[in-house]
């Protein structure tokens, strides 16, 4: 093995090092983790388990709100959330169907939500404005038409 | 000695005669539907683009995710398995001195197998009983029919890979102590992992078939959606690394160069092989269940791909300047003057290496876990494997037609149909930048995937997204017009092209190359230590899967 390729091969190795760190960092000591919820649900009694027997938005703390949703061919409840700007929101949800994608576009809000599974995810919506919120897994016939909107005040 | 002296026979008269004609024929089989596929999804895929621009309103037996299924299914399953096969069966046949008897009776009852499970995974496609698309995640569930089609096509991929092995084996036999011919290294690798990585899918449909019949109440998702993912991804990993063969041991040769380091080769090889599996856990960075220990285990697992492939950069540019060089190139840069860019043969697989360098930057960064929480199932994933597939690996097997077609066919590749080669990869590079550029683009804005035309009820944010679907249409425009110019210079070689007789181009190895251990041929080995990365990423995901699955879904048709 030549020289130069030994300093190639011990940059490329670094630099998947530096991948690695900066994934652990972010993921470990910030927090920032994909959402990964464990609990599970029997998918066919979505409605009678709680909290998604009473899907809806909730007021938690200074400017935080809970939501608690469903997505269903081809929908999300609630839909059309109203928060303030500044709120830090949490997201629970699950599926009573077919596997859907829980995206709100212009933020880093996506997880997949798969019947059976309960998922998390958080964020903090600073920007006022109306943000689409979408399904990104094809869930069936009617999959473009499923969105609704997050006003932030 | 009596097959020894029949191997030199059949060495000779490979020499003299070219490939033998039954042989010849195999190949020649593959290559037929494989561009019969490239047509037919290309078409598909432009309805798409059509379509999803708004340009196209598709009819009512004819649904977006009708024409997805088939586009996904023709391009990213035959397309590529009957290319590889066609390929590696004809290098097999060339490098170990014809294929045995058995074998060729095997290849044929794979192709049998592969095309009626075709047959029957499209008819419920055609009739909307299976527009579940090409990753069938249950608990849609299609027609059962459709799975079985699934496991015959798997099935006959089998029948291939032990084909490849028992001609490989009867090789070694005749020549021990003596290395594989680096083409037929490859094609054991390839087989290798069609084989062990087709296996989880063939778990996951045999789950499938008695619950989408109904003997069989609900479904595991998650561990099928798993299961998937460990076939899906180690899936277009294979056809990278056919088109990796075609980089290491045809392109030095078409440039009248030699081959880099035989040892080192090899070790890609291997590395490929054994680090695969593992890598599918990437498309599940986003989904509940997975501890975030165990995804950060798998992004580990996942990057280490990158490594072997930043070896073969190197080697690639290495082998371009040496040659370069040698023929006269001078400074730090006059050697890839010296490249032969007028030849479709050298240009095609060097765009696809050099888009190798995008599709693969993508690839580690969309694999890392919070920057994969941007990117996950939003355009920027088509864009990224329209890249990778579309045009690394595509390209690479376009280049790979030029010789490989008048050669199956005993003919040769004329300056006419060399120069509309040039103009079609011109054209796929400029439609590939349109269309994958774009799809990168929109999909950072938030555009999601496999989703018809809509604007999400007047959504200002959708709206802005027109323009890249518009251009993503225009790039569409300019690859159906490469697919067409590229079917057309398939067929043509294959039945018209003036008879005479073509080369299988393998490079030599280098003159002071160093000698390559024998170690290198230990297949078993490499086998365990694959099955054991395997079960280091997949035993505690799939064993906590099973133990602590929630109750199953029962099958459900949302189209």
């Amino acid at each position: 093995m030549s020289k130069s390729e030994m300093i190639w091969l011990a940059l490329s190795f670094g630099m998947l090092m530096a991948f690695m760190l900066a994934t652990g960092y972010q993921t470990f000591a910030l927090e920032m983790g994909p959402p990964s919820h464990g609990e599970t649900i029997d998918p066919q009694k979505v409605d009678e388990t709680a909290p998604f027997d009473q899907p809806g938005i909730k007021k938690i703390g200074e400017n935080e709100y809970e939501v608690v949703m469903t997505m269903q061919i081809f929908s999300f409840n609630p839909s059309d959330i109203e928060i303030p700007a500044g709120a830090t929101v949490h997201f629970i949800l699950t599926s009573k169907d077919v596997t859907h994608g829980f995206q709100v576009a212009g933020t880093n809000i996506n997880a997949m939500v798969m019947p059976g599974h309960i998922q998390k995810i958080t964020q903090t919506f600073d920007r006022p404005g109306e943000y689409l919120v979408l399904c990104n897994e094809y869930c069936g016939a009617g999959h473009q038409l499923m969105s609704t909107t997050i006003n932030v005040k | 000695m009596e097959t020894a002296l029949k191997e030199s026979y059949i060495q000779k008269v490979n020499r003299y005669m070219g490939l033998q004609r039954e042989d010849a024929r195999i190949s020649k089989s593959y290559l037929f539907v494989a561009f019969v596929a490239l047509l037919l999804g290309g078409i598909l895929g432009l309805l798409q683009g059509l379509n999803r621009a708004g340009m196209l309103e598709l009819p009512y037996w004819l649904n977006y995710y009708q024409v997805l299924t088939a586009h996904g299914v023709l391009l990213v399953l035959v397309l590529t398995a009957f290319f590889t096969i066609g390929y590696f069966y004809a290098g097999l046949s060339h490098t170990l001195g014809g294929l045995l008897p058995k074998v060729r009776k095997m290849a044929w009852i794979g192709f049998s197998l592969k095309i009626v499970g075709f047959v029957f995974a499209v008819i419920p496609i055609l009739l909307n009983q299976a527009s579940v698309l090409y990753t069938f995640y249950p608990p849609m569930a299609a027609s059962p029919y459709f799975y079985i089609g699934l496991v015959l096509i798997v099935l006959g991929v089998w029948m291939c890979a032990f084909g490849a092995f028992i001609n490989v084996a009867h090789w070694r036999k005749n020549n021990r102590g003596q290395n594989l011919p680096i083409f037929s290294f490859f094609a054991t690798g390839v087989f290798v992992l069609l084989f062990f990585g087709s296996i989880p899918v063939a778990i996951e449909v045999f789950m499938i078939i008695p619950w989408a019949f109904g003997w069989v109440e609900t479904i595991n998702v998650m561990l099928s959606r798993t299961l998937f993912w460990a076939f899906g991804h180690t899936l277009v990993n294979i056809w990278y690394l056919t088109a990796v063969s075609a980089w290491y041991v045809i392109v030095p040769k078409v440039i009248g160069g030699r081959r880099f380091s035989d040892t080192l080769t090899r070790i890609v090889v291997i590395l490929l092989v054994v680090m695969n599996i593992p890598g599918g856990f990437h498309h599940q960075i986003v989904d509940p269940g997975i501890s975030q220990e165990v995804k950060f285990l798998h992004v580990f697992m996942s990057l280490s791909i990158a490594f072997p492939s930043l070896m073969t950069a190197y080697a690639m540019f290495s082998v371009f300047e040496r040659t370069g060089r040698k023929q006269g190139g001078k400074g730090l840069l006059g050697w890839y003057k010296k490249l032969p860019w007028g030849d479709v043969r050298f240009l095609a697989p060097m765009i696809a290496m050099i888009a190798f360098i995008v599709g693969g930057a993508g690839g580690i960064v969309q694999s890392t876990n919070q920057l994969n929480q941007v990117v996950h199932n939003t355009m920027w994933i088509v864009g990224h494997f329209h890249i990778t597939v579309g045009t690394s690996v595509i390209l690479t097997f376009f280049g790979i037609t030029y010789w490989l077609v008048p050669y199956i066919s005993n003919r040769t590749l004329t300056p006419k149909i060399n120069r509309l080669g040039v103009i079609q990869t011109f054209i796929w590079t400029v439609g590939m930048l349109f269309m994958a550029g774009s799809m990168h683009y929109v999909g950072l804005l938030g555009a999601p995937r496999r989703t018809s035309y809509t604007t999400y009820g007047e959504s200002a944010t959708a709206m802005g997204w027109d323009p890249f679907m518009i251009l993503i249409a225009i790039g569409g425009v300019l690859l159906i017009v490469g697919v067409l110019l590229q079917v057309y210079a398939v067929f043509h070689l294959m039945f018209r092209a003036p008879k005479g007789k073509t080369e299988f181009p393998i490079a030599e190895r280098e003159e002071h190359d160093t000698y390559t251990p024998y170690w290198t041929e230990r297949w078993g080995n490499w086998i365990v230590i694959m099955l054991l990365l395997i079960a280091m990423g997949y035993v505690i995901p799939i064993v906590d899967f099973t133990i602590n699955a929630p109750p199953g879904s029962p099958p459900i048709k949302t189209w």
